[in-house]
């Protein structure tokens, strides 16, 4: 299990997803989580080999990284980009639970059920409204709590985003206080400010994914309350449903009827 | 094998399960076995390496790491995670062999062509009958193994806190010597990460327990409230043709629906003195 079959689950959950979320996922997959792998770990390899101390006493350097270094940044940012997109994961289970409701009235044989075949639930695509609605905006707004806990976290440890080069230590059994050098900083301080730039890229999009829902929202509420007499909601949806299911059967009504007669 | 090889295994399980238990598997994979495999691997990957003892005692500093690390955090967690999600292939093994069994069922009734058979492995099975003891065991395993494991942590490693230093006086080191360890705030920081998502575990499991349970009793006060179904018991009159005749309705009932449904617009595939009662 790694950042490849995140990919892997999450593509998943792209589908369902508005054009800023799927902008959202992009950023994330490229731009942090590739650039972590492919450079940053890299970097950071040799950060404990190449921390050195200027003493012979046996243990210091092992203390001295251990207090100014209490987690990497690089376990950090793993953890980080882990818990932010971890949330997609609710709507990706409200997805599941619709469809598997869908298909319980399917073969119930309801006749609310406008399905024509299990297959097209299967396909379909749901638009982001009534439930759906309140676990996306959730879990973007965990995605939010999530980016900036861990943004403050970074800063809370490390004293701001830049590494310096030498760290003075006094910690026991170091013997007095001793000059430590810290391995490839500008090259270190280079990814964290990167790492940091997309992460606030991130922020921003999901504040502009929770206003455009938002937004959506109330439109839509406004033009319900601005036409009480047929009930927009309930027709609307039956017509886009219709629309959208002679769509799918006309695109894939060939094959059906080929498939049968055969 | 590794932990991709598992994660195809287990996600054929994930069809079967309830939601609680989709639920276990989401948190296992990515908040363990994933955090152990991008993180924590590369925090405990110069254990001993970077394990320094103060003396110049050749030996001293092995023996040292061998006393205070008998068994590595990381091999523990991964031994943990193997042993905790296999039970559930307990519950793929009884799905395919009533696969199996159902396959045999629509040959018997003369709907044994490939598409029948596609429909048996694609439909979900409900948790009942025999199924439900084999998914109630799984749990019960999961939940021991768990504990056992989080036992043996504490036991191995007092207090879940990694030290900065140890002392250390076994031969051959000629005193009481000081051992420093590496990494040992990250170390900690982790060691509480995985506890946590280990009881986090602990508590979806007997959630999901309590649920099966409830369940079961449900349908069992529901059963009894309604005698006139389903009278016969369940070992009695298992060769009798009305029995069969009962499974067949019931399997093609419990179809996908498109099974019913393709009976239902082409009666040829229907055999001609044998309707399908159930459709």
């Amino acid at each position: 299990m790694d950042w490849g079959a995140l990919h892997t689950v999450l593509g998943g959950v792209n589908k369902h997803s508005t054009s800023i979320g799927k902008i959202w996922l992009t950023v994330l997959f490229i731009f942090r989580i590739m650039i972590l792998v492919v450079a940053a770990e890299k970097v950071w390899g040799d950060e404990q080999d190449d921390f050195v101390c200027n003493t012979l006493q046996p243990g210091c350097k092992n203390v001295c990284y251990d207090h100014f270094f209490p987690i990497s940044h690089i376990r950090l940012w793993a953890l980080q980009l882990i818990f932010v997109s971890t949330p997609a994961l609710l709507v990706a289970m409200h997805v599941a639970y619709r469809r598997h409701e869908k298909k319980r009235q399917f073969r119930k044989g309801d006749q609310k059920c406008e399905y024509k075949d299990i297959e097209e639930i299967r396909r379909q695509r749901f638009h982001i409204d009534g439930s759906l609605w309140w676990t996306y905006t959730s879990s973007i707004f965990f995605r939010l709590v999530f980016e900036a806990v861990f943004m403050y976290a970074f800063y809370f440890m490390y004293d701001g985003f830049r590494m310096p080069r030498l760290m003075k230590c006094s910690a026991w059994p170091c013997p007095n206080i001793v000059d430590c050098f810290v391995s490839r900083p500008t090259e270190k301080t280079v990814f964290t400010i990167f790492m940091i730039a997309v992460s606030s890229i991130c922020i921003l999009l999901n504040v502009a994914e929770l206003c455009y829902l938002l937004a959506k929202f109330f439109l839509r509420r406004s033009k319900k309350a601005g036409n009480p007499k047929h009930h927009p909601n309930h027709e609307n949806k039956e017509e886009t449903k219709q629309n959208e299911m002679n769509e799918l059967i006309s695109d894939s009504c060939q094959n059906t009827v080929i498939g049968f007669t055969s | 094998m590794n932990w991709a090889g598992l994660y195809t295994v287990l996600s054929g399980v994930n069809r079967h399960s309830t939601a609680i238990g989709r639920i276990w598997l989401s948190v296992i994979f990515i908040f363990r076995i994933m955090v152990l495999v991008v993180a924590a691997e590369s925090v405990w990957g110069d254990e001993k390496s970077a394990f320094t003892c103060n003396t110049q005692q050749p030996g001293c500093n092995s023996v040292c790491y061998d006393h205070f690390f008998p068994i590595s955090h990381i091999r523990l967690w991964a031994l943990q995670l193997i042993l905790v999600t296999t039970p559930a292939l307990l519950v793929a093994m009884h799905v395919a062999y009533q696969q199996h069994q159902e396959k045999k069922l629509l040959v018997l009734t003369g709907h044994g062509d490939p598409k029948h058979m596609e429909e048996v492995k694609k439909h979900k099975m409900r948790i009942s009958g025999s199924l439900w003891w084999t998914y109630v065991c799984s749990v019960v395993f999961r939940l021991l193994f768990e504990a056992v494991f989080m036992y043996i942590f504490y036991m191995l490693y007092p207090g879940y806190q990694m030290l900065r230093l140890v002392k250390c006086e076994a031969y051959p080191c000629p005193n009481i010597v000081d051992c420093f360890i590496s990494r040992p705030t990250e170390k900690t920081i982790f060691t509480v990460f995985m506890l946590v998502t280990s009881s986090i575990c602990i508590v979806l499991n007997m959630a999901e327990l309590v649920y099966l349970v409830v369940r079961a009793c449900a349908r069992r006060g529901q059963h009894n409230s309604n005698p006139s179904s389903g009278k016969s018991s369940f070992y009695g009159h298992k060769l009798s043709s009305e029995y069969k005749q009962n499974e067949i309705n019931q399997l093609l009932t419990d179809q996908d629906g498109s099974l019913k449904d393709m009976l239902r617009r082409n009666p040829g595939l229907q055999e001609k003195g044998d309707r399908c009662s159930a459709c």
